[in-house]
């Protein structure tokens, strides 16, 4: 039931603002519009002042990582229509130095998420009033949700007696971070198991 | 005076200031006594949550989420249990169901009382956290004896719940919900009618809807609004179709309706609960509490001890964990607060790719210098005590 009213939407959309809609997936009952930079802000306000959308709820943006990719980046955004009972996903892919035009206009709520994903992977939004860091510590170096940044991070932070205030130093482990492959096949793998490189000298 | 002897007034209030709820640092810019500007800085409690998900197993990660909103933990399990459940396609048996229906109730009243009572604190009131306390002091005892913990819980997990419940702890639940009410209008012959109280908060913090919306509020923050949205209704998950029970909606939007509403909430949470321990002890009295699909769902230790199958999906469950069809969800459930959303991306490996944690606390946080702009100093504590905030959340 659900579908179908979203597969009539994503129709609608395609047909009303054919321009602005790169593509549209319908997987579990969720639809993706993709889009892309320029046309995103006329996409986003259609979708909110369309009496038949009516995407007046601002759910979430976040950013996504696939550093495989020319434009790594994914900016992900979330809306909901009270009206429709319905939710949309709009989906931006950007490269480290494009900036995404900010929501901040269209949504006020876009303030602090658009500031959260600036944080966390370094996506820039233009427009915006204020990008400044948030979830991290103030003078933070680096955007934590990079998959090319490591989990335990570069500096810890502890209490120096003698200097009588706190201090940061690289970050030194104890023990090895360990992650496991869960991935390779018994054998004939088209990398090497390690390991797997002592048998060969 | 002359003129030039005015000037704006910077504060700062908390990161150690009881009214502020935990670790918020607010900068404001006062003039007189007026607000002119909040800006409240955040993540001094932030702990990489979505980054350490994403170097665990999806059931290594589940424990993260009682760590969020800490005083709802349950709710939000179930959040990123359904993102999951709808990943893998399983359905829950319906006595999982009513047991997670049970304790995300549970959760709502758990939430709901500390706010109230907080809220009355940060106005002035010292009675009624001590009787809000004692009745989540009940309602932890039925956590732990549930899952063995009081707060960090880890029981709703993708594929239904941990454990079985005994009928015993489902009983003397049923009793706390007849006991309950008569508690709940202590606190409210206490405060509804308060001269004080509502000297405080009626008029204090209006938020109009469309303002509400476009803000990203969700919860009792769009319902004191009035809006008539809550996604037990709207967007049903589990079994809360098949329940009866009625959502309260605001006039005026101001702190005053969102309190009368966390209350009418809690008596409505009540109800469920009440229609839930009935099925568990009438229709659902047993059958299975979570899917019996072995790949996903570990085995009890009973069986075990009998079926070589058993250990071995046993051994790869708590080692390699199961593996998530590549694909994109986003699941939300209506949590004490509100819109609690969980984004996963998985890429077809035993790890999720991504998971954003939407908690409603932040982005009715970020609102403060919307909704405190043009108020008193005083009402701040006010305002931050009806927006219901939760620092576990807001800074993940």
């Amino acid at each position: 039931m659900m579908s179908e009213a979203l597969i009539e939407l994503s129709t609608y959309i395609r047909e009303a603002r054919p321009a602005l809609v790169d593509d549209a997936v319908l997987a579990y009952d969720e639809l993706t519009l993709t889009t892309s930079g320029e046309s995103l802000l006329p996409l986003l306000t259609f979708l909110r002042d369309d009496v038949q959308c009516g995407f007046i709820s601002f759910i979430d943006i976040c950013g996504v990582d696939y550093p495989a990719r020319a434009k790594r980046f994914d900016v992900v955004y979330h809306l909901l229509s009270p009206r429709q009972n319905m939710r949309i996903r709009v989906k931006v892919a950007t490269a480290e130095d494009e900036p995404v035009p900010s929501a901040f206009g269209i949504y006020p709520g876009a303030d602090w998420f658009e500031r959260e994903a600036w944080d966390m992977y370094g996506i820039l939004f233009t427009g915006h009033p204020d990008l400044r860091r948030i979830l991290t510590d103030y003078g933070f170096e680096g955007h934590p949700l990079r998959k090319d940044f490591p989990t335990t991070g570069f500096v810890e932070v502890r209490y120096d007696d003698n200097a009588k205030r706190v201090v940061y130093e690289p970050v030194e482990l104890r023990q090895e971070f360990r992650n496991f492959d869960f991935l390779s096949p018994w054998e004939g793998t088209d990398y090497v198991l390690p390991g797997d490189e002592k048998a060969k000298a | 005076m002359t003129e030039h002897n005015v000037r704006n007034f910077n504060i700062n209030f908390g990161p150690q200031h009881p009214a502020a709820h935990g670790v918020l640092r607010l900068v404001l810019e006062l003039d007189g006594e007026i607000v002119e500007r909040v800006d409240p800085h955040i993540g001094l409690l932030h702990r990489g949550t979505e980054k350490l998900i994403e170097t665990k197993t999806y059931l290594q990660a589940l424990p993260y989420f009682d760590r969020l909103d800490y005083v709802a933990p349950m709710n939000q399990e179930h959040a990123y249990s359904l993102a999951v459940e709808k990943l893998l396609d399983i359905q829950i048996p319906i006595r999982g169901q009513l047991i997670r229906v049970l304790y995300s109730e549970i959760g709502r009243i758990l939430s709901h009382l500390l706010n109230v009572t907080t809220q009355a604190m940060d106005v002035g009131a010292l009675t009624p956290p001590l009787w809000g306390f004692e009745e989540r002091e009940k309602l932890m005892v039925f956590y732990e004896r549930a899952c063995g913990a009081r707060m960090h819980a880890a029981y709703v997990r993708p594929g239904g719940v941990h454990q079985d419940l005994p009928h015993e702890l489902v009983e003397d639940i049923g009793k706390w919900c007849d006991e309950f009410p008569s508690k709940l209008d202590d606190i409210d012959d206490l405060l509804t009618g308060n001269r004080i109280f509502k000297q405080r908060n009626v008029d204090i913090g209006v938020v109009k809807l469309e303002d509400a919306w476009a803000w990203g509020f969700s919860g009792v923050m769009v319902r004191g609004s009035g809006a008539a949205w809550d996604l037990r209704r709207s967007q049903p998950y589990e079994c809360y179709s098949d329940l009866e029970f009625d959502i309260p909606i605001g006039k005026n939007g101001d702190c005053y309706d969102r309190y009368l509403i966390r209350m009418i909430e809690m008596r409505e949470a009540c109800k469920i609960m009440k229609q839930c321990v009935n099925r568990l002890l009438s229709d659902a009295k047993t059958g299975p509490f979570s899917s019996t699909d072995g790949k996903v769902v570990p085995p009890k230790r009973g069986e075990m001890k009998r079926s070589m199958e058993a250990l071995i999906h046993h051994f790869k469950l708590y080692t390699e964990g199961y593996h998530v069809p590549a694909g994109e969800v986003y699941a939300a459930v209506e949590a004490p607060k509100g819109e609690f959303g969980v984004f996963l991306v998985a890429d077809g490996t035993n790890k999720p790719y991504r998971c954003k944690i939407r908690a409603p606390g932040y982005a009715h946080l970020q609102a403060m210098d919307f909704i405190c702009r043009g108020h008193q100093l005083a009402d701040v504590s006010a305002v931050l005590g009806s927006l219901d905030i939760v620092f576990g959340e807001v800074d993940r």
